[in-house]
């Protein structure tokens, strides 16, 4: 299970880095997106899947799966969850300003003084 | 009180809050974030007395023993830096008060900054790694408003490049979490030290250490993930570039020294390599962008970068006398980048351009921030009795006795390239006589120089009295060298 879901993460992975990658700033920030549900996927793999009840006292199982992963995944999904909002209203913002959302034409220093 | 290494997170956070509420009277956030921004100077220095009398204080979160609940660390390290960074931030907000601009202060600006504050303070004093994680995001998303506050196109663009460029870092950090987490199965940093010494030297360990060296050193600017910085640090406003200057890639380089002093230290001979290879190309692409550019601003940002390749030289070398060296260095190098870059402020407000051949004469109508200029450049570069030298001399003395005669070298050539920079600057901007006409009135930046001198003469102070600040040192050397305090102090076995 836990080779499946490596697999998994790594094509998210490349998928996140090909879209990072290209021209268009919206299409980067669906890279950024993916690559957090690949890191989020990766944090949860690492922490083990091995079969348990949930992490609730109150089902009286003998093994529970990992908790700590879980609330690493909760704190890091907010955290990404703020900073993609925020990156997306600074890339409205960018292309009211600059008019444009190719990134080849975002390039620095012609007007810098 | 058993409590008291968190106050130099819980003030500026208390602080930040109440700004909020108070976002339109612009009177009472500078009145607010200044008593602060000195309260909390004084509890970190405190703090500073308690542990330099008692050894490393820690403070068990919600009295959960040491491996299972958030553990924060006061050791002397971390003290000397929070006390350092609460000095710059004070000095900055003073600077504020003129240069930011009434549209800015009313938008939040205070409280982003006191925000900066608790995850920059937040960062040195945790022990725990994903703690450590969501401390750089509070630091790095504060920085994301403060570049992007205002609007302009320049900071629209630079900040698309600098967000994109953490978010990624960002998720390297969190997969190498996870690896670690699944090698030792544990999150704090003392308890991770213990279990990866079990371990030994396992080549796992290693790539971990390489994934950490890349995330730390995206923040901190070291050489092939240094590309971001000239661009974005040159897009916000003077207090907030001096703000960044200081403190946003020191936090990256205290990483880098925490993690490669209490994790992997087990594999030296491959992962110190690396780094000291990496110090030296970090210190040489400085110097290239140092010397190259006819700008105020992009003259200092390279020398930022510069001072991070000394102070990596002096980890990768990791013996007891460099890491004394590179402990001296950060502190000396996060205030006196702190004085340049509000110096480089006030000259570039008084000029009216950041472009070396259009400027020129300014000695003749402000002098005394000239000579401040002229000692807080020669600090940088390390002239003696300044405060620059102790520490390169230290992280010099200790490569050559480790046999790293090319990079000691490289990093006396390095000073040499930053003095010539920074002279350069100071010839063109105060002495070389202009080619267009200067304003003839002087402006008025006394309220300005002000907040930059008490960090110059603080600068020019901790040079002289390094004999007062070697104890202090030593006690940081100590825990960085011998691991076994560290982890004993928190896990307290």
């Amino acid at each position: 299970m836990e080779i499946l879901m490596c697999i998994i993460a790594g094509l998210l992975f490349a998928a996140a880095v090909y879209l990072m990658l290209s021209k268009s700033l919206l299409r980067i920030i669906i890279g950024t997106g993916l690559l957090s549900h690949g890191t989020h996927l990766m944090l949860l793999t690492m922490g083990g899947l091995k079969t348990g009840a949930v992490p609730v006292l109150g089902e009286h199982a003998s093994a529970y799966t990992d908790p700590i992963p879980q609330a690493l995944i909760l704190t890091a999904i907010v955290i990404s969850f703020g900073v993609t909002a925020v990156f997306l209203v600074i890339a409205y913002r960018a292309y009211q300003e600059i008019g444009t959302d190719n990134m080849e034409q975002m390039r620095g220093m012609e007007t810098d003084d | 009180m058993i409590n008291l290494p968190i106050l130099p997170i819980l003030i500026p956070l208390v602080a930040a809050i109440v700004l909020l509420f108070l976002s339109k009277n612009v009177q009472a956030q500078r009145i607010v974030s200044a008593a602060a921004a000195a309260f909390t100077i004084i509890a970190a220095f405190a703090v500073m007395m308690k542990v330099e009398a008692e050894g490393i204080q820690t403070v068990d979160m919600g009295s959960w023993p040491a491996p299972f609940g958030i553990t924060l660390v006061s050791d002397m390290l971390s003290i000397m830096l929070v006390l350092t960074a609460s000095i710059i931030t004070f000095c900055v907000i003073l600077y504020s008060f003129r240069s930011i601009g009434s549209g800015r202060e009313a938008f939040y600006y205070y409280p982003i900054v006191q925000f900066l504050l608790v995850g920059v303070n937040g960062s040195f004093t945790t022990g725990d790694i994903f703690n450590l994680f969501v401390f750089f995001e509070i630091m790095l998303m504060s920085s994301y408003v403060l570049i992007v506050i205002g609007g302009t196109k320049v900071q629209l663009r630079e900040s698309i490049k600098y967000i994109l460029v953490n978010v990624i870092s960002s998720a390297i950090f969190v997969i190498a979490v996870g690896y670690l987490y699944s090698v030792t199965g544990s999150l704090n940093m003392a308890h991770i030290s213990a279990r990866i010494s079990e371990i030994g030297a396992e080549p796992i360990i290693t790539v971990l250490a390489i994934l950490f060296l890349i995330v730390f050193g995206l923040k901190g600017g070291i050489f092939p993930l240094y590309f971001w910085l000239p661009g974005s640090y040159a897009a916000p406003p003077a207090p907030v570039l001096a703000l960044f200057g200081a403190l946003l890639t020191k936090v990256g380089v205290y990483a880098i020294l925490r993690t490669y002093t209490l994790f992997f230290y087990h594999d030296q001979a491959f992962t110190h390599d690396i780094l000291s290879l990496l110090a030296l190309l970090t210190m040489i692409a400085g110097s290239i962008g140092a010397l190259a550019y006819k700008d105020v601003k992009q003259i200092l940002i390279y020398n930022i970068i510069i001072a991070v390749g000394v102070l990596l030289f002096g980890i990768a070398v990791m013996t007891e006398e460099s890491v004394a060296g590179t402990i001296f260095y950060l502190v000396h190098d996060m205030i006196i980048k702190g004085g340049l870059f509000l110096l480089g402020g006030i000259m570039i407000y008084a000029a009216g351009t950041s472009n070396l051949t259009k400027m020129g004469g300014l000695i003749r109508l402000y002098p005394a921030l000239g000579w401040t200029f002229l000692i807080a450049a020669f600090a940088l570069a390390g002239i003696p009795p300044l405060s620059g030298f102790t520490g390169k001399l230290l992280i010099v003395r200790a490569g050559f006795e480790a046999g790293e005669y090319v990079g000691a070298i490289i990093v006396l050539l390095s000073s040499l390239a930053v003095l010539y920079s920074v002279v350069n600057l100071f010839m063109a901007v105060f002495w070389k006589n202009p080619e267009n006409k200067l304003p003839e009135e002087k402006k008025q930046t006394a309220s300005l120089f002000i907040p930059a001198a008490i960090l110059v003469v603080l600068s020019v102070l901790y040079g002289v009295g390094t004999e007062a600040v070697y104890p202090y040192v030593m006690q940081a050397v100590d825990a960085l060298i011998h691991p076994e305090i560290y982890i004993d102090a928190v896990l307290k076995e």
